[in-house]
This record gives structure tokens, C-alpha cells and sequence, in this order.
């Protein structure tokens, strides 16, 4: 997902961790000021920033788009919708800022790859389909991943998953609605539209992880109700949900088992290749460079406006402390 | 003052925003960002919480400037006003006779 393998740390025992425990088992959320063990506050830092930094560099693959967007209304609509992901970005960092980290630490660690940021934006964005594929898949699995996240168990994460909820649907609607336009146009929008699907299932299936049944990351999250579903539970309610969309827009997916189980109601799916996933989150995916090297840029090239903005500030401030005394 | 001033690669504060979502309503704590000072904190406040008509009016406070109580606390400080059922309307029985009260 935005967040994938996040490794969980359990590293306290003791009463405080029963009541700790106790608390959530019970449906109650933990606040900033609580008292929370050193390994949910740790497990939470990574997980959140991880989620804030896959929304930073979301914008990356969309953002190419913008200046090329086929109507003007097209492009009005995909600047609002990477609006909204850097919104998100804030919105995590914020939640991710409560547990004691600041923002800049967080960005620098993003930035000199010690954090991580989901898979899939390290794939390229070759055509406007993929912009519609990304909006109808991408966008899609996050929905499934976030949408249960609003109950998770640290308040300020779950708040800032309600807000991002809200403005995902919009995402999701407006790829899907870029993947019909093509999907009914000429051969050559309809063959562009199937390519987008074709490159983008597999990274989209991806996107919730490798199979977590043996993973003790996985239970003791699950435990402290910062993940809800296992990454299988939620793959498969993704193909479920979007191979019979798919099947509307008159397109393929590229599966040659899927097949719906009668029996179970669940379709039956080929995995995607793990070795692939594994290659891209160390670093070799097709834009893993570029990405990193965007955002080390606009970094470096915007510490001078946030420099200048802080001495005006200051300036500011003395220059009204001045006259107060000069008043006096 | 100048300490700050030879070191201006100090991370803007955090500011935390609080939200009027419509005329009549109180302001409601919706988030927190990161602002140089207040005038752009209501700024930036604009486009990170109110993109789809959430508010009619912002507040910012510096995060640092907010005190607040301590989750320990939270026994001696509620505890007095659970002993004090009769502040609470439903400790009188009134007779159904005397009607709407």
C-alpha cells in the first residue's frame, strides 16, 4: 500500500503495556499526550511518513501530465487532484509531527533514503491513459487501503485518514472517467487505454504488499490496530471490485487465470512478480532516480524562498516590537 | 533573536488551525501546518484545509502557545463533578401532572 512492509517494533512489557493494550481492545483512540510504547510510537513514525512521503511523490508521475492534459478543463481538473495529494502529504506529516518527529526531519530522511515511499510511483507515466489508469487503480487500491484505516487506533492518523477519504472518491472518479472517454474513442485512444491497464494492474496489485499470513510485522500491527486488513484480504477485494469495471470499459485485464470462482464469488488471480516489487522498492524500479533526484531539487531550490520567508518574519516581528516600544 | 538569525535553516513553526465550517458553529481544531509567520499560516491554512468550502473563518495559534492538561491529570480533574449528580436535570422527579418542565 503507501505504506508497505513497515516493520513493527515491540520492545515493551510490563502493566502500562496491558492497559496500553487494554485501551485498544476496546475501541478507545490513543492521543499524542498518552502514554504510548516506544515500539507503536516508532512503528507508527515510519508508517505515517511512509504514507505522507508515497502522497509527496505521488504528484511526481501526475504532475508530468499537467502542462499536456488533452482540454483545458482536463487540465484544471488533474492540477486540483495533485492539489489535493500534496494536501494529503500535509495532512500525514502533521499526524506523523504529534509523535514527536518534525516535518524537515522526516523530508530529509525521504530525501537521503533512509525512508521509503510506495512502489508504485516509480513507474512512469508514458501516455494520458496512464493518468486515467492511475486515478481508476492506484487511487482505487489506496481507497481500500484507507477507507479502514479511519478506525485505526491513534486519533490524529485516523482523523487525517477521514479528511483524505473524503477527497480520494473525487480521484478515483475522475480516472475512471478518463478511462471511459478512451475506452469509447478511436482504436487508437482504446488501444492506449488497454496498454495503461496492461502496464498498470500488476504495479496496482503490488501496491498492498506481498502475502503477510507468516508476517509478524503484520500481527503485532494488527494487534495495535494500525492495520486493520492483511495486504491478501484487501488484494483480493481490489480485483474483485475492479475486474467487472474493467469488464464496462470493454478492456482486458492482463490475466490469463483470472477466472470468477463460482463457489467462493471471489475471482481467482495470478500474483504479481514479487521479484519485480522487491527490485523497485530497493531502488532499481524504472524511475526510482528521477523521483528522488525531483524532490532533492525542489528542495534545494526552494531553501531560499523558505530562508527568505523566515528573516521577513523575523523583520517583521522586530519591526512591530519596535514601534510598540517606541509607542510606550 | 540573533542566535536565530545566523542559523536560517530553522524549520518554520508549526501552527495548529482552527475552523468556522459554517455561520452559527464554533471554530473546530482541524489540523496543523507549518508557517513562517501568522499572516501566512492563514494562508497556507486556506489551501490545505479549505479546498472544498469547509470554513468561513480561520483561526491560527502558534502550536507552542497552546497549554494543555496532562491525560494524567484526568482523574483529579473530573473526577468532583461525577459526585455532583444533581447538577444534572434528571436527578428531580417531576410528577407527569405538572407537565412540560
Amino acid at each position: 500500500m503507501y505504506a508497505q512492509m513497515v516493520k513493527s517494533e515491540n520492545t515493551d512489557s510490563g502493566p502500562e503495556l496491558d492497559a496500553f493494550q487494554a485501551r485498544i481492545d476496546a475501541g478507545e483512540k490513543i492521543e499524542p499526550k498518552d502514554w504510548m510504547p516506544a515500539g507503536y510510537r516508532k512503528t507508527l513514525i515510519r508508517q505515517i511518513s511512509q504514507h505522507a512521503h508515497s502522497e509527496i511523490v505521488g504528484q511526481l508521475p501526475e504532475g508530468n501530465w499537467i502542462t499536456r492534459a488533452p482540454t483545458l478543463e482536463r487540465k484544471a481538473i488533474l492540477l486540483a487532484k495533485v492539489q489535493d495529494e500534496a494536501g494529503h502529504g500535509l495532512y500525514l506529516y502533521c499526524a506523523a509531527e504529534t509523535l514527536g518527529v518534525s516535518r524537515d526531519e522526516l523530508t530529509e530522511m525521504l530525501l537521503d533514503g533512509r525512508m521509503k515511499y510506495s512502489s508504485i510511483f516509480n513507474y512512469p507515466t508514458l501516455t494520458w491513459a496512464d493518468i486515467g489508469a492511475i486515478g481508476w487503480l492506484v487511487d482505487g487500491a489506496a481507497i481500500m487501503n484507507q477507507v479502514p484505516l479511519q478506525r485505526t487506533s491513534y486519533g490524529p492518523y485516523a482523523r487525517a485518514m477521514v479528511r483524505i477519504c473524503k477527497e480520494e472518491s473525487f480521484h478515483q472518479r475522475q480516472g475512471y472517467d478518463i478511462m471511459m472517454k478512451m475506452a469509447q474513442g478511436s482504436e487508437a485512444q482504446k488501444r492506449m487505454a488497454q496498454d495503461a491497464l496492461n502496464r498498470y494492474w500488476y504495479p496496482s496489485l503490488m501496491m498492498f504488499g506481498p502475502s503477510d499470513k507468516e508476517s509478524v510485522h503484520s500481527a503485532q500491527s494488527m494487534k495495535w490496530r494500525i492495520k486493520i486488513n492483511s495486504n491478501d484480504e484487501l488484494r483480493q477485494k481490489f480485483v474483485d471490485q475492479t475486474v467487472p469495471q474493467a469488464e464496462y470499459l470493454g478492456l482486458t485485464v492482463p490475466d490469463d487465470n483470472l477466472r470468477l470462482n463460482p463457489e467462493t464469488g471471489h475471482y481467482e488471480f495470478s500474483e504479481p512478480d514479487w521479484t519485480e516489487f522487491f527490485e523497485v522498492l530497493n531502488g532499481n524500479g524504472p524511475c526510482n532516480k528521477e523521483r528522488l533526484e525531483a524532490r532533492n531539487k525542489a528542495w534545494d531550490d526552494g531553501q531560499w524562498v523558505r530562508d527568505g520567508m523566515m528573516a521577513h518574519a523575523r523583520k517583521k516581528a522586530a519591526r512591530a516590537a519596535a514601534s510598540k516600544v517606541a509607542a510606550e | 533573536m540573533s542566535d536565530q538569525n545566523t542559523n536560517p535553516r530553522t524549520e518554520w513553526p508549526l501552527w495548529e488551525i482552527f475552523i468556522r465550517g459554517q455561520h452559527g458553529m464554533s471554530h473546530r481544531h482541524v489540523g496543523s501546518l507549518h508557517a513562517p509567520d501568522a499572516e501566512m499560516a492563514i494562508k497556507n491554512a486556506r489551501d490545505v484545509y479549505t479546498r472544498r468550502n469547509e470554513g468561513v473563518s480561520i483561526w491560527v495559534v502558534e502550536a507552542e502557545k497552546i497549554t494543555a492538561s496532562s491525560p494524567s491529570d484526568k482523574g483529579p480533574m473530573y473526577e468532583p463533578s461525577q459526585s455532583k449528580v444533581y447538577r444534572h436535570p434528571t436527578f428531580f422527579d417531576i410528577p407527569d401532572d405538572v407537565g412540560a418542565m
